[in-house]
């Protein structure tokens, strides 16, 4: 066992081995250094070819043509090109935006930076599952609608969004489809042969690639059109420039790589460890899991003891390596925004803890997480004037509290 | 974030953790905070006739630093006067836990239960 058990997989993944080794073949003097934008020497040539291979295997785990592929930073870049860049684009034809409360902050401050510039946008509220009632976003879509973006999967709840149907509403509609796609590259099938997605974003460090390295998919057919965010040498077909980072390219292309290998067994291991985690929380007091546990990854695992304070658990917990959904470090004291809008309280939202489960997860490690959590839960709760009151049967919503 | 080791003491073993009757007569309780900002503090004293506070009890929902807060409060307050107890000041909680200014709430709440306790003790008198 590593100590701390790292159970953060949804922050970010360790590199896997095979593609540390592989990325160190295009680095050095001896290696494949080569900026792939030369076209005048076998070094630029055969740095040109290792991104193209990467580009492939990118497309290939989605189901994407390697035409589609566009490299950025990471995600975040992604999400900031596709809604800025789609939204510039398409001004013209209107200047309304939709998306949801429990996106990545990637996509929501992007949206806020567009209201800033004129757009309106829209905020739908999740469902209590955490899912989008597609009635609601349909009520929503107006004639100058131009995008939606609507994540995959859901970064502190693991929920699946079904973007199958939000696609086909979304083009019957003639609006373009934005998808948030890091969380569930690797994780879910994305098959963008069927789905009515336009944009979608990817990054490679939650698949076991290295950080700094995303890809933007950009749609074909048909042919979905965006402005450059960021201008240069007109690399990436005008909608990227910057020197392409051939190692994490690379990186990149051999993580997702693997990842469509062995995505089907790793899940199977993945469900059971997860399941294993949640049957040994059996009979706890008080225990609620956030979001719907059917369209959901199972490498995530949301769960709020109620009546324990988030930080204070983490504190007791710090052999594990997890998060909660307290940020009880700024003045203002904001519980998980995503919490808050799929109607969780206060205190639940103060007493969330998310472990999510990767590629190195042991059983040993759950075993150890299951004892280890039910211990301090039942030590922090006897210091807690809250549980005190619940099992008098005081109901706390009705008190009133000073908020300070 | 790194704690001090005084929070961790506190935090791994805190003092006089439980809970006296409110209804008492001796008994003052100060309840602070609200759990929509993530830390609720319940303080207790025991006060005898001659003012001074004999015994004190708390129970925390919070964070590592709310939670010594007041567990050292409650290690201040025994042995004073009412008085006394009621001049602990925020910042000498603080200093002496070694509060980052992110977690200068947890003293200042710890504070304001002392003196809700007071002066639940002293309405409870009159």
């Amino acid at each position: 066992m590593s100590s701390p058990i790292y159970l953060d997989y949804s922050a970010t993944t360790p590199v896997d081995k095979r593609v540390a080794e592989k990325m160190c073949h295009y680095l050095t003097m001896d290696g494949n250094f080569g900026n792939p934008a030369s076209r005048s020497h076998k070094y630029g040539w055969d740095a040109e070819t290792a991104v193209e291979e990467a580009r492939a295997n990118v497309a290939a785990l989605i189901n994407a043509d390697a035409k589609e592929i566009v490299w950025t930073s990471g995600a975040t870049e992604s999400d900031n090109l596709a809604i800025k860049g789609a939204a510039h684009f398409y001004s013209k034809r209107g200047k309304h935006i939709i998306t949801s409360k429990t996106e990545h902050k990637a996509v929501l401050d992007t949206c806020r930076q567009l209201e800033r510039e004129g757009y309106e946008v829209t905020y739908l509220d999740p469902e209590e599952d955490g899912l989008i009632d597609i009635t609601k976003l349909e009520a929503a879509m107006r004639d100058d609608t131009i995008l939606v973006s609507i994540m995959h999967v859901n970064n502190e709840i693991g929920v699946i969004q079904d973007i199958e149907a939000i696609g086909e509403l979304c083009r019957s509609r003639k609006i373009i489809f934005h998808v948030d796609a890091a969380q569930s590259a690797g994780k879910t099938e994305i098959d963008l042969k069927k789905l009515k997605v336009d944009l979608l974003s990817l990054s490679a460090h939650k698949v076991y690639g290295p950080k700094g390295i995303g890809v933007l998919y950009v749609r074909r057919k048909p042919r979905i059109r965006i402005e450059a965010q960021m201008h240069g040498g007109g690399h990436e077909r005008g909608m990227r420039s910057g020197t392409l980072a051939t190692h994490q390219i690379v990186g990149m292309g051999e993580a997702f790589k693997i990842a469509k290998e062995e995505m089907f067994d790793e899940n199977k291991r993945i469900v059971a460890l997860r399941d294993r985690l949640l049957k040994g929380f059996d009979g706890m007091e008080e225990l609620y899991i956030n979001g719907s546990l059917e369209q959901r990854v199972p490498h995530n695992l949301n769960l709020s003891f109620n009546f324990v304070e988030g930080e204070s658990l983490l504190m007791a917990i710090d052999s594990l390596a997890v998060s909660s959904g307290s940020a009880c470090t700024s003045a203002s004291l904001e519980p998980s925004y995503v919490l808050r809008a799929i109607g969780r309280n206060d205190e639940l939202a103060h007493s969330s803890i998310r472990f999510s489960i990767g590629r190195f997860t042991t059983e040993e490690d759950v075993d150890y997480t299951i004892k280890l959590l039910k211990e301090k839960v039942d030590k922090l709760r006897l210091l807690s004037p809250l549980w005190d009151m619940y099992k008098d049967g005081i109901d706390i919503s009705s008190i009133q509290w000073n908020a300070h | 974030m790194a704690y001090s080791d005084k929070v961790m003491d506190h935090y791994e073993n805190p003092r006089n953790v439980g809970t006296m009757d409110k209804d008492e007569s001796g008994v003052g309780t100060g309840m602070v905070g609200a759990p929509a900002c993530g830390d609720v503090m319940r303080l207790q004293i025991k006060v005898d006739e001659q003012g001074v506070i004999e015994d004190a009890k708390f129970k925390t929902y919070g964070c590592g630093s709310a939670i010594a807060s007041s567990s050292l409060v409650t290690e201040w307050v025994k042995g004073k006067t009412l008085e006394e107890a009621g001049q602990i000041k925020n910042t000498d909680i603080a200093e002496e836990l070694a509060l980052p200014p992110v977690k200068i709430h947890c003293s200042v709440l710890a504070e304001d239960a002392i003196k809700a306790a007071i002066s639940d003790y002293k309405e409870k008198q009159s």
